[in-house]
């Protein structure tokens, strides 16, 4: 079963306490950055740091993502040479376009040639952070059969814009919509720009929950303290639960009887209502709210 | 010879007598006696205000090899402790025993009064900063004693510690003694740790800034037990007598450790009606409290009372319902302070009534669940927050075997590395709490239960908390931090670690690295 993508949380890659424990803080990924965490002069230290502590700690309980440093500048090839050796799970390519995902596929063909892993093994996250890449988030996408997500930056792309960042984005509410339905057309994970106030717990409810009404799948996270809300979110509640279980049993049932369809309270039970819910399911299963025979735990 | 736990400890130890080796928690209870206490009785006329310290300094006639006494309720702030001892030493008084209920890095000019003879004997629960450091290389004559917060009290009651002279610093006092810690500049709250002293030493004085008019209210420590009141400018630092406000941690590891300390506890079944908890005011026990109120709040429970030293945080839960009462010995903060002062369900609790073991029953016999620190833990789940890693005494039990043994549910909570240090230990350097009365370990990476509680193990396997064994534990700290080297430690005792019935659990060697 392919891992979840609720909460992916930054961790500077040149604070090595934080490193060493960035595997217990609950997100369900971790992405240790290279990029605007470590400070130019820093850029080469972080890098073997964080070779190191892939190497060294075991990771095995979360998605190793990395940030490498944009492609365009004289850190990010070297950051992916060094980095995708020791096969982390997943590239984050800040400022993805087209050719840079082109170009981080086309390394990784042949790191993971050298270095004799499966071919295609190391998956990549596009950020979409332009208005060029969002505008051409299908194609980014399409550039790699490694690309298993986007997650959209609101910071640069606001600033890209020229316009202001809000707290309420209103102003990121066109690429919430763009990022979230190309995706799910690809069916690759969409992940939300972080919330920046890691004191306001309630704005931050509100902001994954309109992240999570638009169609994204996940949120990541600047600071561990906001893991717990945004997984409170993004879990389906005890009803939706319950009310998903019945509409499988009821399409079983239907399905027993050779009826083609079925109706639940009343109410005609068609495709898409059968296909939220076996996701609704398949969530619940996974987070481990309900047993995989479906019973409620 | 060896104590139950296996630590050698010699049957005689120069300048503190012979031992009497800790033989398991409750091994030594049964009928007990108190001291009798001499007194000089006072009739009407008798004046008991003097005009200065040197004068009460002449009437208590502290002679050579006597033993006086302090609270630390006025903890880093304290500055009666200090200017006692300056007088004492310019009186050319040597040989003294000081029997502090805890010494502060601001009791650092007492490392002279020890180098020069003025102080050979240490008694305290506590001891951190240079004093501390001072008795690790073996500086003061005699091997300093740690004890408990209850076992000084059931020291000083039974006569194990007789103490001539009690200072007591007192926030507020009248002209016949009577004391409360509630007003005056070095307003502390609650003087539960000054009780026994007051009552049991040959001579005490109270040592005030605040002289009101009597009778002063309320009454703490009465007029009965007081033979002098002194008043001086200034008996502390109320910066570092209390904090403004305890806060709960941000650090998100600490919190990761207090929500599974409240998982355990949810588990074990003990959050329920009636309920009693007691923990720190450091970070991760803090934060405990703060998961413990959720959860309380979730399933419509309130508790009987909360106690210890008492925090903001545990003031804010008994407002809001969570405790019937508080229990208070200290207060750590300026809220609960004042909600000592004025809401009648915050309780004084003196240090024999929260811990003493010989009494019949102290505070933390009823209590359910207990959130405690450790330095170090071993595989036995013995307990060190005594010495730190480099064997050097940084701290000592306080409360900490006193709630262990009582309580019902002890939780030790730590992260299993600090620093680049493994937490967990073949075994500790020092013994203060012993692993029978431990009953879980809670780190961020994993939870041991000791095995001697198999009823909260088979209630823990039915959750999703990450069990292991507590070497497994060890192990996984290990694999991160590789085995740290022992630490070498002469013959020299340079301190005895009581445990709470007078027992000795264990030693405090000079370690061979500190000069």
């Amino acid at each position: 079963m392919e891992k979840l993508r609720r909460t992916m949380l930054f961790m500077p890659g040149n604070n090595p306490g934080m490193l060493q424990d960035a595997a217990i803080l609950g997100a369900d990924s971790i992405i240790l950055d290279l990029e605007d965490a470590v400070s130019l002069t820093e850029k080469d230290s972080a890098r073997i740091l964080v070779r190191e502590a892939i190497k060294t700690i075991d990771y095995s309980q979360v998605e190793v993502v990395v940030r490498v440093n944009p492609l365009d500048t004289e850190f990010g090839q070297p950051d992916v040479d060094m980095i995708a050796r020791v096969k982390p799970d997943t590239l984050l390519i800040p400022k993805a376009n087209e050719e840079e995902i082109k170009l981080v596929d086309k390394l990784l063909d042949k790191i993971e040639k050298e270095e004799g892993y499966p071919l295609g093994c190391i998956k990549i996250i596009a950020l979409i952070e332009t208005a060029l890449g969002l505008e051409n988030v299908y194609n980014v996408i399409q550039a790699s059969s490694r690309t298993v997500g986007v997650l959209l930056g609101g910071e640069d792309l606001t600033a890209d814009l020229g316009i202001e960042r809000t707290k309420e984005g209103e102003e990121i509410f066109y690429a919430r919509n763009k990022v979230a339905t190309v995706c799910r057309a690809l069916k690759v994970d969409a992940i939300d720009t972080p919330f920046t106030d890691t004191n306001d717990y309630e704005g931050l409810e509100k902001d994954t929950a309109k992240a999570k009404g638009l169609g994204l799948t996940g949120k990541s996270a600047i600071n561990p303290r906001q893991i717990e809300t945004i997984h409170f979110v993004f879990a389906p509640t005890e009803d939706e639960l319950k009310r998903a279980l019945r509409i499988l049993d009821a399409m079983e049932e239907a399905e027993k009887e050779g009826k083609g369809c079925c109706s639940l309270d009343g109410k005609m039970i068609d495709a898409p209502v059968i296909n939220r819910a076996a996701c609704t399911v398949d969530q619940g299963i996974r987070l481990g709210l309900i047993s995989g025979e479906g019973g409620a735990r | 010879m060896k104590t139950i736990l296996g630590r050698e400890i010699p049957d005689y130890i120069e300048g503190y007598g012979h031992v009497r080796p800790f033989q398991g928690a409750f091994s030594d209870v049964g009928v007990k006696t108190r001291t009798a206490v001499k007194l000089t009785s006072v009739i009407p006329n008798d004046q008991k205000v003097l005009s200065s310290l040197e004068d009460a300094l002449d009437k208590l006639n502290i002679t050579d090899g006597m033993t006086i006494s302090f609270h630390h309720h006025l903890r880093n702030g304290d500055y009666v402790l200090n200017k006692v001892m300056e007088r004492l030493a310019a009186r050319g008084v040597k040989d003294l025993t000081v029997a502090a209920s805890s010494i502060f890095p601001i009791h650092a000019p007492l490392v002279e009064h020890i180098e020069s003879g003025v102080v050979t004997g240490l008694v305290a629960n506590y001891i951190s900063g240079p004093v501390a450091e001072a008795v690790s290389r073996g500086k003061l004559k005699k091997p300093a004693i740690m004890q408990t917060h209850g076992g000084r009290a059931r020291a000083i009651e039974s006569g194990e510690l007789h103490i001539d002279v009690a200072f007591l610093a007192a926030p507020t006092a009248d002209n016949y003694g009577n004391i409360n810690g509630v007003y005056g500049d070095a307003a502390c709250g609650s003087l539960g740790y000054a009780v026994a002293d007051a009552e049991y030493a040959d001579k005490t004085i109270a040592i005030t800034d605040h002289l009101v008019p009597y009778p002063a209210y309320p009454i703490e420590i009465s007029q009965v037990f007081i033979d002098y009141i002194v008043q001086i400018d200034s008996i502390g630092d109320p910066k570092g007598i209390v904090s403004g406000t305890t806060r709960i941690t941000k650090d998100p590891v600490a919190l990761i450790i207090a929500k599974r300390a409240t998982e355990v506890i949810k588990a074990s079944g003990l959050v329920r009606e009636g309920m009693s908890f007691q923990t720190g005011a450091g970070g991760t026990s803090l934060a405990v409290a703060a998961e413990l109120k959720k959860i309380m709040q979730h399933e419509g429970v309130a508790g009987s009372f909360a106690s210890g030293g008492i925090t903001g945080y545990l003031v804010e839960m008994l407002e809001e319902g969570l405790f019937r009462s508080l229990f208070d010995v200290q207060c750590f903060d300026l809220k609960a302070i004042e909600s000592y002062r004025d809401n009648p369900a915050h309780q004084f609790m003196s240090a024999s009534m929260y811990g003493n073991p010989h009494t019949k029953g102290a505070v933390v016999n009823n209590l359910d669940i207990m959130i405690l620190g450790a330095t170090e833990i071993d595989t036995d789940f013995n307990v060190n927050v005594t010495t730190g890693s480099n064997g050097v005494i940084m701290g000592g039990s306080g409360g900490h075997s006193d709630t262990a043994a009582g309580s019902k549910l002890a939780i030790v909570v730590t992260n299993l590395m600090k620093a680049r240090l493994p937490i967990i230990k073949d075994k500790v350097i020092t013994v203060t709490t012993p692993g029978d009365s431990i009953d879980v370990v809670v780190t961020e990476r994993g939870i041991a239960v000791n095995p001697q509680r198999g009823d909260l193990l088979e209630k823990l396997k039915m959750t999703n908390l990450p069990l292991m064994t507590i070497g497994e534990l060890k192990l996984l700290a290990e694999k991160i931090t590789g085995v740290p080297k022992g630490v070498e430690t002469s013959e020299k005792i340079v301190a005895v670690v009581e445990y709470r019935d007078g027992s000795v659990i264990d030693v405090v060697r000079k370690v061979s690295s500190v000069s």
